[in-house]
């Protein structure tokens, strides 16, 4: 009776997880169109500097990013961009306290263990005497687990964590950052 | 006497696993699947413009906002190739990977050219280029033109 009852909910789940797993991350019809979203996400990830030195703005954040441990992967000096990257350790208490009790139960998911941080910076003079530097940066994570498989890659878009880069290139710009 | 049909087998095999080895995936290094004339028009759009830097400028400026990640990056080659990969427990793992080129169309005009590839295979379609044209046109404030 009790077994029917959960094999009847498992059979239930089953096409759940099916939808679930068959959606594709990434789709050539959502992912090439702008969405709101998207433009909200920019709100957060730029800022504007009151100075016309492009240059400067794009020094100081590669030696913000080298400062945050992060290493210079490409740049364009002339297009004004900039992207680094570095490797950090990602285990998490929690998780291997999930897989040690699900190994007990037999459904252990890997728990994660390394990734990769990106971050790309982009520079462009705005405003109308193009008197201003409009600075965008996105972090995006590489997740891999213990037995280095890809498990996540997700884009970082913790407001806070934009909030606290653009107070260290105020700083070390002597500029005060505005919202666009 | 069956052990010598089956050296003859064995033997038969031999030229066989060699006629397979010729067979390899080569071929895909320079795809000519589809028309290509037909796919160059879906691929690219004239601009009214001859300001490089701002062309290149705003085709950036419109991979970032699409979520793209830059993997390079060259102004004299005009060349700009970035990807957006995602993946997460419950969804399967995607990845889209384009490259733009930016060259003079004559004297008053701009050509760009994206390629896409998604899941390691061409993309063929127009709908995603037009899509993506479409948001370029509104980082260039102009409108992109349809080639032959």
């Amino acid at each position: 009776m009790d077994m029917s009852r959960t094999l009847r909910i498992r059979v239930l789940l089953l096409p759940g997880l099916l939808l679930l797993a068959g959606c594709a991350a990434v789709t050539l019809d959502k992912d090439l169109n702008l969405t709101p979203e998207m433009f909200a996400q920019r709100q957060i990830q730029t800022r504007r500097f009151d100075t016309t030195d492009e240059q400067k703005i794009l020094k100081t954040c590669a030696a913000l990013l080298q400062d945050t441990g992060f290493n210079i992967d490409e740049s364009e000096t002339k297009l004004g961009i900039l992207t680094a990257s570095k490797e950090r350790d990602a285990t998490d208490a929690a998780q291997w306290a999930v897989f040690i009790v699900g190994s007990f139960f037999g459904v252990a998911i890997p728990p994660d263990k390394d990734q990769i941080m990106k971050a790309f910076v982009t520079t462009r003079p705005v405003g109308d005497s193009g008197n201003q530097v409009a600075v965008r940066v996105v972090f995006e994570r590489i997740v891999f687990d213990t037995e280095h498989r890809i498990k996540k890659i997700e884009a970082l878009s913790d407001p806070k964590i934009y909030q606290s880069f653009f107070e260290k290139l105020s700083k070390a710009v002597f500029l005060e950052a505005h919202d666009i | 006497m069956i052990s010598d049909r089956f050296c003859k087998t064995l033997l038969m095999l031999i030229p066989l696993l060699l006629v397979a080895g010729c067979m390899t995936t080569h071929d895909r290094l320079l795809d000519m699947d589809t028309s290509q004339v037909q796919l160059r028009s879906i691929q690219s759009r004239a601009f009214d413009t001859t300001d490089k830097e701002k062309t290149m400028r705003a085709i950036i400026a419109t991979l970032q906002d699409l979520g793209f990640m830059l993997d390079r990056a060259d102004y004299t080659l005009g060349v700009v190739t970035a990807s957006k990969a995602r993946a997460d427990v419950m969804q399967v793992p995607a990845a889209l990977r384009v490259t733009v080129t930016v060259r003079p169309r004559g004297e008053k005009q701009l050509l760009v050219r994206a390629n896409a590839e998604y899941q390691r295979g061409p993309v063929t379609e127009p709908k995603p280029y037009q899509n993506f044209f479409n948001s370029l046109e509104k980082a260039m404030f102009l409108e992109a033109h349809q080639v032959d």
